[in-house]
């Protein structure tokens, strides 16, 4: 048997937060080269927390961030960007004032080769976004509006793709659509990690979970063991 | 199918709903147009003054629009800061600074001594040297621009300053500006040039001064390159989107800081542009800068923040509403200003977001 390829992303003790207070502490996570990985958790657990100080946007106060083996802890968001980490936010995460093809112009802009090829390749991937590409991105639904910024983050093909809460405030069926996204670009070849409230149909369609509380690392798992498990069907499924 | 669909929906919006977002939409144009082109054909003169004073607040508005979008500085010492790139311009063409007597003492390099620099062009009252010096002058001011956002503002920024903060701290700014003009150039007036203003007749129009002629066609064509920088190329792009969203900015690996320094490059180089072509219009004081904020402030609101193309009609809609209603004879010369602010009150009472703003 060959030995497991290195993780795309490993993160080991991480504590980060706001202002004087950890939200998150010690938390480590591994995300595989092909893997789907979901962090859930109860409100307030520090999810989206772990995903802003992995990507830079809080500071690390303590722990380690490799991306393929490469230390990188602190960096600033402009620069993981261009290591190969897309990033979506939960809430504000398009330029609502630019058309559709500006907002991906954006996402790709720090690799002016190709771009165009690339605008054409998501514009393949989400056809809903090739039907008005100069329609400012203030007029589409909040389905339309999360399909613009996973395409937004995917414009420089990313190896690592973080997304924080993709189902929040969609309908059912935009939420069953906006997780078929997530299947087809990791099947594509980019890691997912995942930060979701709607836990249970975000674990069926991930390879692994980590299950968060009060800022620590709970539980740890495949998915289907975290769906099956009595505690967390209890506590997070509500069940 | 789905096109039916959205047609039905369409068709079930009440009446009521659909005219109010009708006139959301069109009564500002039409307003703006009404009352524009009656203006135009009832006060021809005062109409064309107005829009030659409305294209210098209209350049200093998109200035102040871009800087205010994407730096969160609401810029009060932007007048004032046109008022010194007028003085800058008025250093390098004439020379002169305040002596330690009563006159003034002239520095040995001017842009007026170098040969024909002062033969006037065309009808103009200048010649090829006050061009020079106004390019020079503009040159001189973005360093500075660059020095006080490093100084000041970034700093306070860094700091956590909210809007309330940066704005008091502009202020100071401003105060600065105008007692450092004070000291270098005392108190009287200024001008480029004492000539006669000879007036020229274009077809259509009324007779105006030459020089404002000048000034409306490089206003102008200022405005349409700062556009075209806008919507047109990857830096105006990285601009917008900084101004809409500075986190998701970030995350898309722009640097945020070069966004920064390019919207004092040129939202300051137009501000600075506008300033020494308001001191050719008219005079130079240290004055003039505080003069310049109110209508300069309307006119960024009235256009709604963060929008170049909103600036620039509420420059032109408050320099025509300020020489028009005072040239109706009902108010003094002296409320000119005042009208502006009326106006803007109405628009903000039933537009909030200004009238092509993109949010409330």
């Amino acid at each position: 048997m060959s030995p497991p390829p290195p993780p795309v992303l490993s993160v080991s003790g991480l504590t980060s937060g706001y202002g004087e207070v950890p939200v998150v502490r010690d938390i480590s996570i591994e995300v595989g080269a092909s893997e789907i990985v979901t962090i859930i958790g109860p409100n307030g657990a520090g999810k989206s927390t772990v995903l802003k100080a992995i990507f830079g946007l809080l500071r690390t106060w303590d722990g380690q961030v490799q991306l393929d083996g490469t230390s990188i802890t602190g960096l600033p968001p402009e620069r993981l960007v261009r290591q190969g980490i897309g990033y979506v936010p939960q809430t504000e995460n398009i330029f609502s004032s630019l058309t559709i093809r500006e907002n991906l112009a954006i996402g790709g802009f720090t690799r002016a080769t190709g771009l165009a090829e690339r605008i054409d390749w998501v514009f393949a991937l989400f056809p809903v976004l090739a039907e008005r590409p100069n329609e400012r991105a203030s007029r589409l639904s909040g389905g339309q509006r999360q399909t613009l910024a996973i395409g937004r983050a995917l414009m420089l093909e990313p190896r690592l793709l973080m997304l924080d809460e993709p189902s929040a405030s969609l309908s059912p069926i935009m939420l069953q659509t906006v997780f078929e996204n997530v299947v087809e670009i990791n099947r594509r070849g980019t890691a997912i990690l995942m930060v979701e409230q709607n836990a249970r149909q975000a674990l069926s369609i991930s390879h692994r979970g980590y299950v968060l509380a009060n800022g620590i690392n709970r539980l740890t798992g495949p998915a289907a063991d975290l769906l099956a498990s009595d505690e967390v069907r209890r506590l997070y499924l509500g069940e | 199918m789905a096109s039916t669909t959205a047609t039905r929906q369409r068709e079930a919006v009440d009446p009521s709903v659909r005219c109010g977002q009708w006139l959301n939409a069109w009564a500002p144009w039409i307003v703006i147009l009404g009352l524009g082109g009656w203006a135009a054909v009832a006060r021809t003169d005062q109409f064309v003054v107005g829009i030659i004073i409305g294209t210098l607040y209209a350049l200093a508005a998109v200035g102040l629009t871009m800087i205010y979008g994407i730096t969160n500085v609401p810029h009060f010492a932007h007048g004032d800061s046109m008022m010194m790139a007028a003085y800058l311009a008025f250093l390098v063409f004439a020379g002169a600074v305040l002596g330690a007597g009563d006159g003034d003492a002239v520095l040995p390099i001017n842009v007026a001594m170098l040969p024909g620099a002062t033969e006037r062009i065309w009808e103009f009252s200048f010649g090829y040297g006050l061009i020079l010096a106004l390019v020079i002058g503009v040159l001189l001011m973005i360093p500075v621009y660059l020095a006080i956002d490093r100084v000041v503002y970034q700093r306070l920024a860094r700091m956590g300053a909210g809007t309330a903060i940066l704005a008091v701290a502009s202020l100071g700014v401003a105060i600065t500006i105008r007692g450092a003009m004070l000291m270098v150039w005392g108190p009287t007036s200024r001008r480029y040039t004492t000539g006669i203003r000879d007036t020229i007749q274009i077809p259509g129009l009324p007779r105006i001064v030459a020089d404002q002629f000048f000034i409306l066609v490089v206003a102008i064509g200022l405005t349409v390159a700062a556009y075209v920088v806008l919507y047109r190329t990857t830096l105006g792009t990285t601009m917008r989107a900084a101004a809409d969203n500075p986190d998701l900015a970030r995350a898309s690996g722009i640097d945020t800081a070069v966004t920064r320094r390019w919207t004092w490059i040129i939202g300051g180089g137009l501000t600075a542009v506008a300033g020494i072509l308001l001191a050719l219009q008219s005079q130079l004081t240290p004055e003039l800068g505080f003069v310049l904020l109110l209508p300069i402030f309307a006119a960024m609101i009235l256009g709604g923040i963060g929008n170049p193309f909103g600036a620039f009609l509420g420059g032109l809609i408050v320099g025509v509403v300020g020489e028009v209603s005072v040239s109706l004879g009902i108010i003094s010369p002296g409320y000119k200003t005042g009208v502006a602010f009326v106006v803007l009150i109405v628009v903000i009472l039933f537009r909030p977001r200004g009238l092509f703003g993109a949010k409330a």
